[in-house]
């Protein structure tokens, strides 16, 4: 019963995840930028554009510049995140890639960073005047959702352990629609629900910032207005001299 | 101008070793609004005259409308985190600790209206996404604070998804004036390009007096009568300068330069009656309509005067316009000569020349000056000059340099593209937002006070319009001269060495 709970709530939760990023992605595709708009100094080239968008993705360039303490704790979370989610990757592939093996030591100590850098995000949040000033519940929640996913996950591996091979066979079954029964200790259960939720918050909360980024008109376009010239579609059909216009 | 100080009344912000940080003052300027726009100002640009009866369905439906045209208010409504590294990053929240000058703060006077309107979570849990009903009062409160924005991008530089308030301001104007309810500065100017040609309201034939009056000057000082031509047709050169360039001091004294540097080089120049006002405020007022329309005629002039170039003169916004925009709005430009870029700003050309050794600068002619340069916003974060990115930054240094001996950048963190607005800029430049503008400069003259008093600099250059009127009209509220305030080409002229002039005995300090 439950198994089959988790595995719908599961799927479900992942077509509505990719669904809504989808949806969001293709209007924040479709809806035109009529006008140049980088923030300069910009590339003057695609490649170049490649790399400032590289460096916001990976090294989050401009909040360096910004603000070092939330650039450090902003790093540890993600980066903790995503040596975490690698680390997971062991419960979806049979044989588990070997980098994936290789890297799954650093995933352990990538969870307290996570965790760290998440509680260091949400007491700025409450400390900063101008940040608590900006923050409605919501930015607090996402904050506690994440640090919540962080510390069962972290409570599972450190003190009270899950049956790691139950979850792998339930990991799997999802893969291949063939369920198998999930354990039902108390922490891997919130661990997951709480992993559903976020999904299904994403696509309709600021975590969209994660692919709206690379849509930032003042990051992703080239600085070359002189030279190639644009129009928007809604813009196509406007006279483009005054004369034509008087005519 | 004699100090106004004693007579303001609301604190002058003091300077220190640093800009601090200050302490969160809520609705510290909700009072200041801009005087709204008469109903012929609104008309002139294509505005309900007056706030309409049902101002609240069109302007959801004009932010529908918004967020469907411009890739940038959809994203940028959608993707901030809240994550707070703009919030001290504001000339106008550092000089007044409103925290509705915070530009993740001013982004959510419209990003609150989005979510309710145009999101799930807003319009089940509006409380839970900080979302709310647009009501008079938050119509009110964005005619209040969408002009306490430069729209200087100093913000987009330090967030990390590069989310442009400016972007988010102009949505806001447009919006308030398409539901009647715009601010008389900006519209009124803009009606009046659209009927004259310039800002200023300024007629052919009082220009055509203004620059004759220029060559006169020019012939009594050094012997020379610099030409400054109007509606010269067939000229090579059409110069887009602001209409301040023609009358405002320091300004004039820029226009003067530009002048001597096409007479030397021996290029033949025209200004045109019709096309007489590089700024383009359709810009500040969120217009693409508008700011289209005033790009059109200065193609329109380009073809009439069957010029071969077009350079524009100094002015942040309006090199903007010109450098990002132009192609866009009035292109493509391939009548004129390929040789060129279409725009090229003054600077540009002047530095090609120097280059090319064909002019001189002594810098001697400026000596006693010590000079720093204003990064105007527009120009810093929002254009380029030369090739390479950043050239905005040393292209006008690079004139500086060859026209002065001594040079002193500001502190790091206000120049290039850290540049603080001069607090006037993007339609703030007017009488009835004064104490918004003086506090906003608090930052820039922090910056400039600490190289007078440490480096004993004794004029700060600019390339911008609306910068050199601030500066001159703010100086004093900070007890610096507002002689100060230089154009880059008033010491590009001045050292220029020229074929024929007649040096005074003493070259006086200008
Ligand atoms: S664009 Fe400039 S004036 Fe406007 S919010 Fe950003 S920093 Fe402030
Ligand atoms: S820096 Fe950007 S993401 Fe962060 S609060 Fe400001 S606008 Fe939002």
């Amino acid at each position: 019963m439950l198994t089959a709970i988790y595995a719908t709530a599961f799927y479900l939760a992942t077509a509505l995840l990719l669904v809504g990023v989808m949806f969001k992605c293709w209007r924040y595709a479709k809806v035109p930028q009529p006008l140049v708009i980088p923030t300069t100094p910009a590339p003057v080239t695609r490649g170049g554009v490649v790399l400032r968008l590289l460096r916001e993705v990976f090294l989050f360039s401009s909040l360096f510049k910004a603000n070092k303490w939330t650039w450090t704790l902003g790093m540890l979370f993600h980066y903790g995140m995503l040596l975490a989610l690698i680390r997971h990757l062991r419960y979806f592939t049979e044989p588990v890639w070997g980098w994936v093996v290789m890297m799954q030591w650093l995933g352990v100590y990538a969870g307290f960073a996570m965790f760290l850098g998440l509680l260091g995000l949400l007491l700025r949040r409450f400390v900063v005047d101008r940040v608590r000033y900006i923050s409605s519940p919501s930015d607090y929640l996402s904050l506690v959702l994440l640090a919540l996913i962080a510390f069962t996950g972290l409570m599972m591996k450190w003190v009270s352990h899950t049956d790691v091979v139950m979850v792998k066979a339930f990991a799997r079954g999802l893969m291949t629609f063939d369920w198998s029964p999930l354990p039902t200790d108390f922490l891997l259960l919130s661990h997951l629900a709480l992993v559903i939720l976020l999904m299904l918050v994403f696509p309709v909360s600021k975590m969209m910032h994660a692919p709206g980024v690379l849509f930032s008109p003042t990051l992703n376009m080239v600085d070359n207005p002189r030279e190639k010239r644009s129009v928007a579609p809604w813009a196509k059909t406007k006279p483009s001299t005054l004369s034509e216009k008087e005519n | 101008m004699p100090v106004s100080k004693s007579k303001a009344e609301y604190d002058i912000p003091g300077l220190s070793q640093y800009v601090p940080i200050p302490k969160i003052e809520p609705d510290k300027m909700a009072h200041s609004q801009p005087f709204v726009a008469k109903p012929e100002h609104q008309e002139s640009v294509g505005y309900p005259g007056e706030l309409v009866d049902d101002w609240h369905d069109k302007a959801i439906d004009k932010m529908g409308e918004l967020l469907g045209k411009y890739r940038s208010l959809q994203v940028f409504m959608d993707i901030c985190t809240k994550c707070g590294a703009c919030t001290d990053k504001c000339h106008y929240y550092l000089g007044t600790a409103d925290p509705k000058n915070m530009p993740v703060a001013r982004q959510d006077l419209m990003r609150s209206v989005y979510r309710r309107y145009f999101t799930l979570p807003g319009k089940f849990f509006p409380k839970l996404v900080g979302a709310r009903d647009l009501t008079k009062d938050v119509l009110d409160e964005w005619h209040s604070y969408y002009h306490q924005c430069s729209e200087c991008r100093r913000c987009s530089v330090f967030c990390p998804y590069g989310i442009d308030t400016a972007e988010v301001t102009m949505a806001g104007r447009e919006i308030l004036s398409s539901v009647g309810y715009g601010a008389k500065y900006s519209n009124e100017i803009v009606g009046k390009v659209h009927k004259i040609g310039n800002n200023l309201g300024l007629p052919g034939p009082a220009l055509l007096d203004t620059l004759e009056g220029l060559t006169e000057d020019c012939e009594d000082e050094i012997g020379i009568a610099v030409p400054f031509p109007l509606d010269k047709v067939g000229a090579e050169v059409l110069l887009i300068t602001p209409s301040a360039d023609f009358f405002a001091e320091p300004h004039v004294d820029g226009l003067i330069g530009y002048g001597k540097v096409f007479h030397e080089a021996g290029i033949d120049w025209t200004i045109s009656s019709y096309a007489s006002e590089a700024a383009n405020f359709g810009l500040f007022i969120g217009s693409y309509d508008n700011m289209q329309q005033v790009a059109q005629r200065v193609r329109q002039a380009s073809e009439d005067l069957q010029v071969k170039r077009i350079v524009v003169g100094e002015c942040g916004h309006a090199w903007r316009v010109a450098y990002s925009f132009w192609n866009t709005l009035a292109g493509p430009f391939d009548y004129l000569d390929a040789n060129y870029p279409v725009p090229q700003h003054i600077c540009e050309l002047t530095y090609d020349l120097l280059q090319a050794g064909e002019i001189t600068l002594d810098p001697r002619r400026n000596a006693g000056k010590v000079l720093t340069f204003h990064d105007s916003c527009n120009v810093a974060r929002g254009s380029r000059m030369g090739d390479k990115p950043g050239g905005q930054f040393t292209i006008p240094r690079a004139l500086i340099q060859a026209a002065c001996e001594d040079f002193v950048d500001m502190s790091p963190n206000t120049i290039h593209e850290k540049t603080f607005c001069c607090g006037g800029g993007g339609g703030l430049l007017t009488d009835d937002l004064m104490e918004v503008r003086v506090k906003g400069a608090m930052p820039r003259m922090q910056a400039l006070h600490e190289v007078i008093e440490h480096d004993g600099v004794t004029h700060v250059a600019a390339i911008c319009a609306i910068c050199k009127t601030q500066f001159a009209k703010t100086l004093p509220y900070f007890d610096i001269g507002m002689e100060m305030v230089i154009s880059v080409h008033q010491l590009v002229g001045n050292a220029l060495v020229m074929q024929g002039e007649v040096l005074e005995e003493e070259q006086s300090d200008v």
